[in-house]
């Protein structure tokens, strides 16, 4: 049995814990910009509250805007009509997982006072070039690679380690739709030990 | 005075020719078209995404392509892309570029970004999606 989880649930104080923990790490980026040569910056540094929390905010939001152009994605892929099934039930369920993401993201932004990005009224894909399923498959699959190393970069900017756990378990759910759209387009489904 | 308003000193030393340190591997397209697949959840040659479009990059400044929404931190930047200050953001955009919103680490390996930026010279003026 598959059990659902809520990856951020350690999360759910982050708010208070971010008060406690604030003061110590805007020293350190206080400090940063200071070895850097730029007091100004060091002192605008200094001033801004919660620096790291903006932080945090920037990357969430960066990784909401790119999975809700994944479900608007999924979208097109689902509406070609070039997917039969059952390449078809695979898109809508990995669409509804990238909803998922979405949603987890936003409430994340939201609970640590940011403003959540919204999708945007139009995506721009590549559709002249999708003209059988294994054309849509493929871009779905490369997609879902980029999303990999998107997380894989966003992993350890994380100034909240539990953001990074959570990113982190995100990202395990975008290489298994890279590993089965590449079985389903007949490739091997693992080509390597380590994402990049 | 231009230089001493750039962004970081990073930045300010590769844009004034200082050691920049880019140049010690020549590059390899061919891997580097493998490497930029680590840009395409966000990024495409053509069309703005979750990142600014990348055709036109070289010589260009950062922060310029309209029609995208940039981050203060970029919007305000006085550089324009070229090898050396390619290499400095990918090594670590956000430590090179305090508050961009391209929340990704880096690239650490500097044959991997010089082979990525060879690839990136090539693509964003020669390849057909450019020159569109
Ligand atoms: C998680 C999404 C994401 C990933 C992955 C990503 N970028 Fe970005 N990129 C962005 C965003 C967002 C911006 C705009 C940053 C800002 O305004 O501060 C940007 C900006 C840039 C810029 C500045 C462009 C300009 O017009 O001034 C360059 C160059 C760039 N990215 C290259 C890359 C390369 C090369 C990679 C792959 C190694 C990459 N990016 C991976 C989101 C991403």
């Amino acid at each position: 049995m598959i059990v659902r989880i809520n990856p951020f649930a350690a999360l759910e104080d982050i708010g208070r814990r971010r008060f406690i923990l604030g003061s110590g790490a805007l020293l350190s980026a206080s400090a940063v910009a200071l070895l850097a040569g730029r007091p100004a910056l060091a002192a605008e540094y200094g001033k801004k509250k919660g620096a790291d929390t903006q932080s945090d905010i920037r990357i969430l939001n960066t990784a909401l805007g790119a999975e809700l152009e994944a479900i608007a994605a999924y979208g097109v892929g689902a509406g070609s009509g070039l997917l039969q099934k059952p390449a078809l039930d695979l898109a809508l369920q990995f669409q509804g997982q990238h909803k998922e993401h979405a949603d987890v993201l936003a409430k994340t932004v939201r609970k640590l006072g940011g403003t959540p990005v919204e999708a945007k009224s139009r995506y721009e894909f590549p559709t002249e070039q999708l003209k059988t399923q294994a054309d849509v498959l493929g871009f779905a699959a490369g997609l879902e690679k980029g999303a990999v190393s998107a997380y894989l970069g966003a992993v350890p900017l994380f100034r909240e380690r539990e953001l990074a756990r959570a990113a982190a378990s995100i990202l395990g759910d975008e290489a298994m739709h890279w590993a089965v759209l590449r079985q389903a387009l007949g490739e091997n489904p693992v080509p390597a030990a380590f994402v990049s | 005075m231009r230089c001493a308003l750039a962004v970081t000193l990073a930045l300010l030393a590769a844009q004034c020719g200082i050691a920049a340190g880019s140049t010690a591997f020549p590059g390899d397209p061919a891997r580097g078209a493998a490497i930029y697949d680590r840009c395409i959840a966000c990024h495409a040659l053509a069309y703005n995404r979750t990142g600014p479009k990348h055709c036109g990059l070289f010589g260009r400044r950062a922060g310029s392509v309209s029609g995208f929404a940039y981050s203060p931190a970029m919007a305000r930047a006085k550089f324009t892309w070229n090898a050396e200050t390619l290499d400095r953001f990918l090594e670590n955009p956000g430590r090179t570029l305090p508050g961009t919103t391209m929340g990704y680490a880096g690239i650490a390996d500097p044959r991997e970004r010089a082979d990525l930026i060879a690839w990136l010279r090539q693509a964003t003026t020669e390849s057909p999606d450019c020159r569109r």
